[in-house]
Order: C-alpha cells, then structure tokens, then sequence
C-alpha cells in the first residue's frame, strides 16, 4: 500500500465522521491561530516602540544640566543651568564619536495667525538639530545657517500647530504668526513624525532659529544654556562611547572632583530603545509559549479522539487485518488520520491566525506583521504533535488481535 | 486424489489458550486435509473447537503444536506480517454479521482486500465491479450497508472474499443472520463458486445448511468426531429473490 492511497483511507475515515473529525482539530485550530495572531500582536507593539524611538531620532543623545539643592530641597534635573555654550563647542569639535550636536532651548508660547491662535512649544534651536532627529521638512525651506546666526524671524512648524492655525490641507508657507507678539514668517512645515514613547505629539511644536530665540523669546544672550543639548552619535553602537567620552569632558571642563556627582545627565535613546524592544520580546515570548501550551493541548485532544476511535473501531481493523492489512497498514492508517487532522487544524489555524492579527492590526492601528516563519513553526509543529500524540493510539490500533477485533462488540 | 497435494493440510494440529491460570485445550490433536476444489462444511456445538480451527485454517491465529500446511507450504510458524500476506493472497473471509464497513458503499468495501493486495485504483473498480457483477449486485455498487438488506450485505461481503482471487473462502456461520429463504440463494451462490473451482469451508451449527455441502466434518471437544462425504444437495433460489432484491 503506497503513502498516497494510505492518505485516501484515512481522509475517508476521517470523512465519515465530520463533525467528530472537525471537533478533534478545533484545538489544533485554536493553538495555531493564537500562536499566530499573539507573535502578530508581539511584532506589531514592538514596530510601534521601534517606530517612536525612531521618531525622537537615530543614535540620539540628550543631555540635560544639573541639579539644584536649595533649602534642602532637590530639584530636578534642568533646574540649574550647567551646560554652557563653549561646552557645546566642545562636545561638537572635541568628541570623535559625535556627528552632530546641537542645543535645544524651549518655552511655552501663545502662536497666533490671522484668525487662530494656539499654545505649543516653541523652540529655538540650530539646523544640526533637525539632522540629529531625522526630521525633513514636507513644504518650504529647512532652517539654514544662514538664519541660525543671523537671528532671521522665521518660524518651522509642525503639521498639529499648523492644522490648528491654519486648517488642514492648508499651503502657510510665507504666511506671518506672532509668537510673543513678535511677527515670524513661516518658512516650513515639518513632516509629520507622531508619537513620542511617552504619548507626547512630536507635531505640536514650533522651531525658530537658537538666535532669535535668545533676543525674542528669552531675552538676552546668556553664558549658560537654559535649555538641552541633541547629540547625534556617528552609530547606534558609537551611543554608549560617545555618552562616555562626553561625560568625561563635561566633568573635565566642570572641574568635577573624582567622586562627586555629575552636574548633568545624559540620556541614550538608543540603550532605552533597545531596552523597550527586550521588554516587548519578552512578551512576545510569552505570548507565543501561552498559545504553544494550547498547541500541546490541542494534541491531547487529537490522542484522545484517536483512542476513542481505535476502540470504537475495533470491528473495522479487524476486517481491514482479516482481508489482508499488516500491522504497519494499520499503524499508517491511524497515523496518517491523526497527522491529516492536525496538519488540517493547522492550516486552518493559520488561515484564522491570519484573520485575527489582521483584524488587531487594523483594531489597534498596528502594522500589520506576519512573520513567514513562525507561520512554518507553527504548522511542522502541529503536524509534530500530531505525529507524537497519534503513535500512542495507532500502535494500540496495530496490536490488536484480528480475532478478537472481530468478535468485538 | 491421494497423490494430488492438499490445499489444506492440518498434521496433529493443537491449540492451548491460556485464560488466566486454567488452560483451555481448544483443540487437542487435529488432522484433516481438504483438496482443491472441495465444499467442506464444519460442523459441532459451540466450544466444541470449530471456531478456532476456522481461525487456524484462516491463518488468524497460530497452531500451538502441529503443521499447517496452506497450498503446501507450512505457514504454523509465520510471523503476522507474513499471515497478513497469506489472507490477502490465498484466503476470504466471510462471517456471521457481515462486517462490512459502515457508511461506506458496496464497491468501496469489496475493493477493501486489493488495497492491501497493491492494486491500483482502476483495477481494483474494475475487479470489484465484477465481483459485485458475479454476485448479482451490480445495480447497488454505491449502495451504504444500511441501506440493504441482510441477504445483500452478506452477498457483498461474499464479492469481498471472491475479489481477491483466493484460492480458499472461509465462510464462519454465514446464514446465522439471514432467514431460510435468503440462507438458500447464500448458500447457491457458494454452491456456483465451488463449481468455479474456489475450495469453500464453511463453519455452521444447521445441519439443513450442512445439507449443501459435499462434505461434513464434525468436531467434538477439540477433536474430529466425524468426517462423511455425501451428495450435496443442490440449493435452488426461491423466486422470490426478485422481491429482496426491491426491499431496500
């Protein structure tokens, strides 16, 4: 008896009991469909964290000035003004591994036009700052040097301060805001770049040049930076030396004693990226070896039915040995059943699988991410276990005596 | 005849069977020879030992002691495989309740023995076609065993043990079921296979069923008590086949 016509046997054994058949697979069907749609899911909040760390910038630093202690009281770090601008040129010509920094000051101003107006973060900053963040501008002109220096009254927006300012599907290039009563021009609109990590929208915000900032908006020319300094590494390795290498030149020019705190602090988006992105592996993980219990489960079930069936059938194998079946005809047949059964409830699970993470995807606003792999997993595995848990009852099937099978009532 | 080798050949045939810790003898040293071509009914009460010697001749089950010779060549020692090999290609089997399988056609189960024989598909319709042919069921080869009756299913479980070609059909009480007109066509139907030249062995408790064949072994408490010849009587179908025929 060849492989094919063995498969014929045992799909109309398993035919002529459909509903049977059907119930058998369900758990199958539930295990690969959850160990699809939950790694789905593991995928897609992992594209998410990724997709916000990318946002705020690639191999970001920031670094904030120090602390204040005041009356016993300890503020926060940005409290007190640490960093100063020669630090800045410091950071910029003396650290190898930094590409570009550049420093962010930033104030909460009342942004006006014609007939709008809206609160939102102005800042004031240099044009390295929009390298360091990967933010392009989606109309107008980018921030030059040019402006940056020569304290030019022009204004970049981002594309939830222009809806509010000035509609959406709106052109405001060349159109004048004030911004503390002062007129900008704006000369950008920013790309949309969405969510921070944290929620907060990266759109609601304006750029004015480091320069005007300081004369329109703070007033002043200062030694320190009332503000944050961006650095953007040369790599996403080159993050951790170049934290390093920054740290010991800030305490160098701070003239820090060994042992005492920094008076500053530096942030790397990179490490807590990848941080996040272990935490959401991890669930994944978890998701996935949940949903594989139930794929064991499934099989349980599968060994279950076949024993069922193997007593149920007694009569029938004994037929099948009288007309002529080996042992190993029958060990095949009740195999071959259990193993259609459980690739069938597979690939019906991954049909389903499919359904649910697209469904969640559109749900939740996820990307969509189907991993080929874990599809392949998935269906080797069921048809594993369908292969492990129908040994059991096809050996039992393939031992009986043919006489006593007969006589079975 | 004498010279003329046996299709089956049973030297001092025993058969222990342990049932916990009482020994059962089933059959305590049998020999006896059929020829080619014979109608052979065995005959005895029940533990009397003529299911086991049935079960030996089918090569289901292995003598204790003793030779079993099946178309000459001594088959008491094979191992499963190889008695698997010996019903497929000697042997057929029909029993008391049919067996056929359930919710599946005629022609599905007549091919069932040429699936284990190797055949391929087309041959096996066409030689279960004919089988069905041969029993007169051509018209109901997609019919399910519930849906005829019980003189159909036994005839179909009759073109199961003929599909093969065997040499032997082993018949284990095959009018137990049937009612005494439909006992009769059964029993004319294995009377037109003998005259084809197929050997039958019948196992039956009737002597009216015994009447049919054209020798009668008797068995009593694992041994042969008797063994006649006689003139069988011919098995003449009621014409009233028509009407089982329109049953279902």
């Amino acid at each position: 008896m060849n492989p094919l016509q063995t498969l014929r046997v045992a799909i109309r054994a398993l035919l002529r009991n459909k509903m049977r058949s059907f119930l058998t697979t369900l758990g199958i069907i539930i295990g690969v469909s959850a160990v699809i749609a939950m790694v789905a899911i593991g995928e897609g909040a992992k594209a998410m964290v990724e997709q916000s760390f990318a946002a705020m910038g690639s191999n970001l630093l920031i670094i904030l000035p120090g602390t204040t202690t005041a009356g016993g009281q300890h503020g926060g770090f940005g409290s007190m003004p640490t960093l100063t601008w020669d630090d800045l040129k410091a950071i910029q010509t003396e650290v190898p591994s930094v590409k570009y920094a550049a420093a962010q000051l930033r104030t909460v101003a009342q942004i006006v036009s014609e007939d709008q107006n809206w609160s939102t973060g102005v800042y004031g900053t240099s044009p390295e700052y929009f390298a360091i963040r990967d933010w392009p501008v989606a109309q107008g002109a980018p921030m030059s040097e040019s402006d940056a220096e020569g304290g030019s009254k022009i204004v970049l927006l981002g594309q939830t301060v222009v809806d509010k300012l000035f509609g959406a599907n709106t052109n405001p290039i060349g159109q004048l805001v004030r911004i503390n009563n002062t007129p900008f021009q704006v000369q950008a609109v920013l790309a949309a770049k969405g969510q921070s990590p944290m929620g907060q929208d990266y759109d609601d915000a304006a750029f004015i040049p480091l320069k005007t900032f300081q004369t329109k908006i703070q007033g002043g020319l200062h030694q320190f930076i009332s503000g944050v300094i961006f650095v953007g590494a040369t790599s996403p390795a080159g993050t951790v030396r170049a934290e390093k290498q920054i740290r010991s030149l800030l305490r160098d020019r701070h003239h820090l004693a060994a042992g005492t705190d920094d008076d500053f602090s530096i942030r790397n988006l990179t490490e807590l990226a990848s941080a996040r992105e272990q935490g959401t592996n991890t669930l994944t993980t978890l998701l996935a070896s949940i949903a594989a219990v139930s794929l064991l489960v499934g099989g349980i079930g599968i060994m279950n039915i076949m024993l069922v069936s193997v007593t149920e059938r007694t009569r029938e194998i004994g037929v099948r040995m009288a007309v002529g079946a080996k042992p190993r005809n029958i060990l095949a047949q009740f195999l071959v059943e259990a193993l259609t059964l459980s690739f069938a409830g597979g690939l019906i699970g991954v049909v389903l699988g499919l359904v649910a993470a697209q469904w969640l995807a559109a749900r939740f606003h996820w990307p969509m991410l189907i991993r080929p792999d874990i599809i392949v997993i998935s269906v080797v595995f069921s048809a594993l276990v369908g292969v492990i848990f129908g040994i059991y009852p096809a050996r039992k099937a393939s031992r009986l005596d043919p006489i006593e099978a007969l006589r079975f009532e | 005849m004498a010279n003329e080798p046996n299709l089956l050949q049973l030297e001092d045939v025993t058969k222990v069977y342990r049932m916990g810790d009482v020994e059962v003898h089933a059959l305590r040293g049998v020999s006896f020879a059929v020829a080619e071509g014979e109608f052979v009914a065995i005959m005895g009460a029940s533990g009397s030992g003529k299911s086991t010697l049935m079960n030996i001749i089918g090569c289901l089950d292995r003598p204790t002691s003793g030779r079993y010779l099946l178309a000459g060549e001594d088959v008491s020692g094979l191992d499963r495989d190889a008695l698997a090999e010996k019903r497929s290609r000697t042997l057929g089997f029909v029993f008391q309740n049919f067996n056929l399988l359930s919710r599946t056609s005629a022609i599905e189960n007549v091919e069932l023995p040429l699936l284990y024989a190797g055949a391929h598909t087309r041959e096996r319709h066409e030689r279960a076609h004919a089988a069905l042919e041969r029993v007169g069921l051509a018209e109901r080869i997609h019919h399910h065993p519930n849906q005829m009756s019980g003189g159909q299913q036994q005839r179909v479980a009759i073109a199961r043990a003929l599909v093969s070609n065997p040499k032997v059909i082993l018949a284990d009480e095959p009018t137990g079921n049937l009612d005494s007109v439909t006992s009769v066509e059964v029993m004319a139907l294995f009377q037109e296979l003998r005259d084809s030249g197929i050997t039958v062995v019948l196992v039956t408790h009737e002597p009216d069923i015994a009447r049919y064949a054209a020798r009668v072994v008797v068995m009593k408490d694992g041994k042969l008590q008797s063994d006649v010849r006689q003139e069988p009587q011919r098995a003449v179908p009621a014409p009233a086949e028509a009407a089982v025929g329109g049953e279902s």
